[in-house]
């Protein structure tokens, strides 16, 4: 270990956040000016861009409207984001969000259609930390990879569902929708409730010993498990966590959609979106670096490109065109401040 | 070789659990039916095979084999004198794809998860933005006939495996592992890091390309007949004892595992599993074989071990 050159050891507590950042900031001035500012950044560009872009069409970026859709629009991609962060730092990653939700949102439906919504609300809490367990287990105690193991508890989710459902099922009271449609002033309750997700999983990242372990892991497991940390808990906790995001952010949408839909998880595109919108806001997709922070910066941006061509009326294709040059440019950009710092 | 082995077996009783089955399955025709089915699985996987053991991913090929295939159609439109200028066409695309891919990753250092996910964007945005939203007009017999005919399945499917078990019996192949297993070390002994993993990036582009040539003469024209075939590929190579994070595994192992995935899809249809349940048979039994390989090996804190775990999506 001693022979490799100092830059390419991540110590765990070099990337624990956010004392230890803050102590590496007068080592590497440039390198802490971190992904999470170079992010904000370039939303408030996108912001400036588009605002000016719709103007000369002749609209208003700026309108109430718009800052409501906005936020309604990425607040379940943001939660299942997220916990996908979580699992990220933890040098993992979560392929089973996508049918996790679909399955959250048919469990909270059917179950509020027979009367009880919190009932239906502890359903999904304990079907969605049952499927994070079983990923976080999968991976730890059979030695999966994440990915393969992800993936395959998706194909297991993908086939009961397919088995069970062809339609929407299930009905969500008038009650339960006012999550997916009320707001308070110009901050609909969706955002309020990723607000809050996001806080949460922040100061579980900064300000517990859980949050540490999780750098430290993702950082290194062997200098984690030599330093006594149990790795093993480690990525399981941070498995269920991810998993009960997916489980909110299914009854966020099944609150909105007002049934629950077998295809909504995958038609939004959450697992490999929500990877993106997290890899955008900075995090490394190795593990070990990066923040909630970011993630939500990743999102709005997302967002907000989204929103901006939708007011310009470009063709949908043309915006999946966009969003894969701006993720692959992000990452560039984020992969040469690393190195040259 | 020994973590090559399992997989042959598991091949050999989904086989003959099949035969038994389904005796047909015995005969000349219905074995070469199935080669022929599995022939652009079989051919992705080995593409694949190149990307995951030089330690990275190819999640574009779904996306590229569905471009292919959708600019063969609209710039084919049934005229049979067009087939040999766009199969000349489509192989330059899935090269050139590959070497994107490839450079992206290793000049601009970002990781091929994010390269190729970026990729599978843009290339599923772009081939629709160009054709209005819905794949148009035919492919002409002449293109068709490679998927369609068995004889010309089996013999490319024959020659892409040839091919790939040469490369990887030669320079290119021993540089490739090393370059998987240990980066630093292969480029300090004088490997060409980054060119043998654009290489690699090519080849599966230009695999992507050979499949999508195969499934648009099989399964026609559409904009589904890439879904989530960058996830069967990669399954396959894994199902194959393939390490994803490099440097460990056959190519033909990688191939085997293709065919076992397609046996099983077969197994699952005759045993009257229901079309639905088949994916949840499918993810225990990926999850189970690949968990099996793992827990074989005892040395779990080996420094190999734990890259393999953890951090091969970088």
């Amino acid at each position: 270990m001693n022979d490799a050159p100092p830059s390419e050891i991540t110590t765990p507590a070099e990337a624990a956040p956010p004392a230890a950042r803050r102590a590496g900031a007068t080592r590497h001035p440039w390198a802490n000016l971190g992904s999470t500012q170079v992010v904000f950044l370039a939303l408030l560009v996108t912001i400036v861009v588009g605002w000016i872009l719709v103007a000369i069409d002749g609209g208003n970026l700026l309108t109430l409207e718009t800052v409501v859709g906005v936020q309604q629009r990425s607040a379940a991609l943001g939660i299942v984001a997220v916990g996908q962060t979580l699992a990220i730092l933890a040098g993992s990653l979560d392929l089973s969000v996508a049918y996790l939700i679909s399955l959250a949102s048919l469990v909270a439906a059917e179950i509020m259609q027979a009367g009880s919504v919190p009932g239906a609300v502890a359903a999904v809490i304990a079907v969605s930390a049952l499927v994070g367990l079983v990923n976080g287990v999968v991976i730890t105690k059979l030695r999966v990879h994440a990915f393969i193991a992800t993936l395959g508890v998706a194909l297991v989710i993908k086939g009961v569902l397919d088995h069970l459902y062809d339609g929407p099922a299930g009905r969500v009271p008038e009650s339960f929708q006012h999550l997916g449609y009320d707001r308070v002033g110009p901050i609909p309750v969706s955002a309020m409730l990723w607000a809050a997700v996001a806080l949460t999983a922040w100061f579980l990242l900064s300000r517990t010993r859980y949050g540490y372990r999780v750098h430290a892991v993702g950082g290194d497991p062997d200098v984690a498990r030599l330093s006594g940390v149990r790795t093993d808990r480690v990525i399981i906790l941070t498995h269920v966590l991810c998993s009960l995001c997916a489980g909110i952010a299914g009854l966020l949408l099944a609150s909105r959609l007002g049934a629950g839909v077998p295809t909504v998880g995958t038609d939004g595109g959450y697992d490999l979106e929500s990877i993106a919108a997290v890899v955008l806001g900075g995090t490394a997709l190795a593990g070990g670096r990066g923040g909630v922070a970011g993630t939500v910066g990743g999102v709005l941006l997302l967002a907000v490109l989204d929103s901006v061509f939708n007011q310009l009326e470009v063709n949908s294709f043309f915006k999946d065109v966009v969003r894969g040059v701006v993720i692959v440019v992000a990452v560039a950009v984020y992969a040469r401040k690393r190195s040259t710092s | 070789m020994k973590r090559a082995l399992p997989i042959f077996a598991v091949l050999a009783v989904l086989l003959a659990a099949i035969a038994l089955a389904n005796p047909f399955f015995l005969e000349p025709a219905g074995f070469l039916a199935f080669v022929k089915r599995a022939a652009p699985l079989v051919i992705l996987a080995a593409g694949q095979y190149f990307v995951i053991v030089s330690g990275e991913f190819d999640l574009s090929v779904g996306s590229l084999v569905t471009v292919e295939v959708v600019v063969a159609a609209r710039l084919i439109d049934g005229n049979e004198d067009a087939t040999w200028p766009v199969l000349a066409l489509v192989v330059v695309i899935g090269l050139l794809v590959g070497l994107v891919n490839g450079a992206v990753t290793t000049l601009l250092r970002v990781p091929s998860f994010i390269t190729t996910l970026g990729m599978m964007l843009v290339l599923s945005g772009a081939v629709f933005l160009w054709t209005g939203g819905a794949p148009r007009g035919a492919l002409s017999h002449a293109f068709r006939v490679f998927g369609r005919d068995t004889l010309w399945s089996v013999l490319i499917l024959a020659s892409v495996g040839v091919a790939a078990v040469l490369l990887m019996r030669a320079d290119f192949g021993r540089t490739l592992i090393a370059t998987g297993d240990n980066e630093r070390a292969a480029a300090l002994s004088g490997v060409r890091v980054t060119r043998v993993r654009i290489v690699a990036f090519a080849i599966s582009g230009l695999a992507a390309a050979v499949a999508g040539i195969l499934l648009g003469g099989f399964a026609g024209v559409s904009a589904q007949v890439g879904q989530g075939l960058e996830f069967s590929a990669i399954t396959a190579v894994v199902l194959g004892g393939v390490v994803l994070g490099g440097g460990r595994g056959s190519v033909v192992a990688a191939m085997a595992g293709a065919l076992t995935l397609e046996a099983l899809f077969t197994l699952l249809n005759l045993y009257g599993i229901s079309g639905a349940l088949e994916f949840t048979v499918q993810g225990v039994i990926i999850i189970a074989a690949v968990a099996a390989g793992a827990v074989r090996l005892p040395f779990s804190l080996t420094p190999r071990k734990s890259k393999g775990d953890a951090h091969a999506a970088s």
